[in-house]
């Protein structure tokens, strides 16, 4: 196990590296900050000295070498803007889309988990296949729609919820559902097939054979190894969410962390974008470690444990 | 009267039609005694354990008719059809238990081989768990598995397909069954490992005095193991009898067919000869009109086996067989 870890934190390090390299070239390849930074007015002297004050006047390779160095003391540089430490800055959002996405993948498990277990256990019941209509509605309408939706009736129409702002969990609740819409037709459906599968297995019919009641035959033999690709796709989704809420937090205004990204690429605030980079890909690296190790603990048969 | 199957048909609906897989069966297991159901793929003889089992995959399976009567330990009968789900459940893994053909894949990949033997203890003897533990360590022991205690916390990838049919026998009889159904269980195994498979049935049938309802295609090891047989074609029985007479004079052609095709050790002046039943078996989907086996069989007359399905008829010595011109081909089936 120690050494699984070990193996998996040495490649957590190199996959960050590489994304934080890649994306140093990529910014620096498509705009020039000061362009945007600096009043109309401001002559070329002027200019000059801003970009000798960010740095941005050395060559590349030198500000590579001092952005790397930067990142191993935790230091991504000032944002341009606020002219405060870039990271604390983002780490501060963080908080806000985490408590998004918890409860939006929260929402969509806690829902789908049940609707998906319904329907494989009733396959093609009357139940079933409306399950499987609304899911293919769940999954094709877009994330804004719901969201201005929701706001029209909770908030335009009855006035039951803020439309914006954030702070309170009352805030979370229309983002939550908004985000949460799609997942959970895409979680029923997942569940669904997935138990399905497990329910045609052989040793289902053993457990069965055994005299175990129904129940304990979906849910201590079948449910488990189904899991398997439900853990996967829950660790993938937490992921594309933790850095895809830009739509849902602009829509309701929240002050998460992709809306600050968003703002910062439009201005070419390197710093807070690297930070955010750097913040993402660590989520994800992190997620993907996370799911491996219960693999592990879900299949004997992963078995990095040994 | 251990258990009594009576008028069983078992139905399948497919995209392709209804097939009758298994078409009013009847047969009946001694306490104590070996049946062999001998049939080819798809003739209705697992279907036929299933149903016993209450297990045929429903859809696209369903039970039509009959009734499966089963004498319980407490002396008491139950049409196994009929009983409850919550009296079957009691009936099933602790009263009869089942083998399959697959052990790899009947095994739960994801529990240790001492979790699911102790699994049927716990749930009908009410053990406790590190007590069922104890008893799966030494159920494996009693079957010839070395370090059992090591084993026991194995999973199912990590052992061999030999082994893992021994965990399957050893499952099966951790409640002391009174009657265990075998469904092929040699079938998936090496030549070697079947023998071994074998004599463990066996042994396991001496010890606890159970009756054996063996499943197979194989006629070799209905020789070895079987007190009765019976054959199954296109989903009904076609003979039935003490293996021996089964054996010795086959009154049936499709079992003449059989007992001709299995292999044999000749000797060095005689050729060996290996012959087939020519054809393939009838789809269940559509069954030939009269008698199932008449397109196969050398023996069959226009007019006749095409027309009329053959009842069963007693043949007086215990043995029974399926077939319309039984008394005028005697003892020259083959």
């Amino acid at each position: 196990m120690t050494g699984f870890l070990f193996a998996r934190l040495l490649r957590a390090i190199v996959t960050l590296w590489a994304v934080l390299t890649l994306v140093f070239v990529l910014i620096h390849a498509t705009g020039n900050p000061i362009a945007v930074l600096a009043p109309e007015q401001m002559d070329a002297a002027q200019r000059a000295a801003l970009a000798a004050a960010l740095g941005l006047n050395k060559p590349l390779l030198v500000q590579y070498g001092v952005f790397m160095g930067g990142v191993l003391h935790g230091n991504l540089g000032v944002s341009y803007y606020s002219n405060t430490p870039a990271m604390p800055l983002l780490l501060s959002r963080v908080p806000v889309t985490l408590e998004l996405v918890g409860l939006a993948i929260g929402t969509a498990v806690a829902i789908g988990m049940p609707f998906g277990v319904f329907a494989a256990l009733h396959p093609d019941s009357l139940a079933d296949r409306a399950l499987r209509g609304l899911s293919v509605l769940g999954a094709s309408v877009p994330t804004f729609f719901v969201g201005i939706v929701l706001i029209f009736v909770f908030s335009v129409l009855t006035n039951v919820l803020p439309a914006s702002g954030g702070g309170n969990i009352v805030h979370f609740i229309m983002p939550a559902i908004t985000l949460a819409f799609f997942r959970i037709a895409f979680f029923t459906r997942l569940v669904r097939s997935s138990l399905l599968d497990s329910l045609s297995q052989q040793y289902v019919r053993t457990a069965r054979a055994k005299g175990l009641s129904e129940a304990m035959v979906v849910l201590k033999h079948a449910l488990r190894p189904a899991a398997l690709p439900l853990v996967t796709v829950f660790g993938l989704q937490f992921g594309q969410l933790f850095a895809g809420t830009v739509i849902t937090e602009t829509i309701f205004a929240l002050p998460g962390m992709n809306r600050m990204a968003l703002e910062a690429l439009f201005r070419l605030d390197y710093p807070i974008i690297l930070s955010y980079v750097l913040v993402a890909a660590g989520m994800f690296v992190f997620i993907n470690l996370v799911t491996d190790v219960l693999y592990g603990v879900i299949d004997p048969r992963v078995g990095h444990a040994r | 009267m251990l258990l009594s199957i009576n008028d069983l048909s078992v139905r399948f609906a497919t995209a392709a039609g209804t097939a009758d897989a298994v078409a009013s069966l009847s047969f009946a297991i001694e306490e104590g005694e070996t049946l062999a159901i001998v049939g080819e793929s798809g003739s209705g003889k697992s279907v036929s354990a299933l149903a016993i089992m209450g297990l045929v995959p429903n859809p696209p399976g369903r039970v039509t008719s009959g009734q499966i009567v089963f004498r319980r330990r407490n002396g008491s009968t139950e049409d196994l059809l009929r009983a409850s789900s919550a009296r079957l459940r009691d009936i099933r893994g602790n009263e009869i238990a089942m083998v399959f053909q697959e052990p790899l894949a009947a095994l739960s990949p994801v529990f240790t081989i001492g979790e699911q033997i102790a699994e049927s203890l716990r749930l009908h003897q009410r053990k406790s768990h590190a007590d069922a533990m104890r008893m799966a360590v030494r159920m494996l022991g009693s079957l010839g598995i070395s370090e059992p205690e090591m084993r026991a916390r194995s999973y199912p990838h990590q052992i061999s397909g030999g082994m893992a049919q021994r965990v399957m026998i050893a499952m099966a009889m951790a409640c002391r069954p009174r009657l265990l159904i075998a469904d092929e269980p040699t079938t998936a195994l090496d030549v070697t490992i079947q023998a071994e498979i074998l004599s463990l049935i066996r042994q396991m049938k001496e010890e606890t005095g159970m009756a054996v309802l063996f499943i197979t295609h194989n006629l070799g090891v209905v020789a070895q193991i079987a007190d009765r047989v019976a054959v199954m074609y296109a989903g009904r029985l076609v003979e039935e009898g003490p293996t021996k007479q089964i054996f010795s004079s086959p009154r049936m052609p499709y079992t003449s067919g059989l007992l001709a095709s299995v292999p044999r050790l000749v000797t060095d002046d005689s050729p060996l000869v290996l012959s087939a039943i020519p054809g393939e078996p009838p789809s269940p989907l559509a069954h030939p009109r009269g008698c199932a086996f008449h397109p196969r069989c050398r023996y069959a007359v226009k007019g006749l086996c095409d027309t009329t399905p053959p009842p069963l008829r007693d043949l007086g010595n215990g043995q029974a067989a399926r077939c319309l011109r039984i008394d005028e081909i005697v003892g020259g089936a083959t």
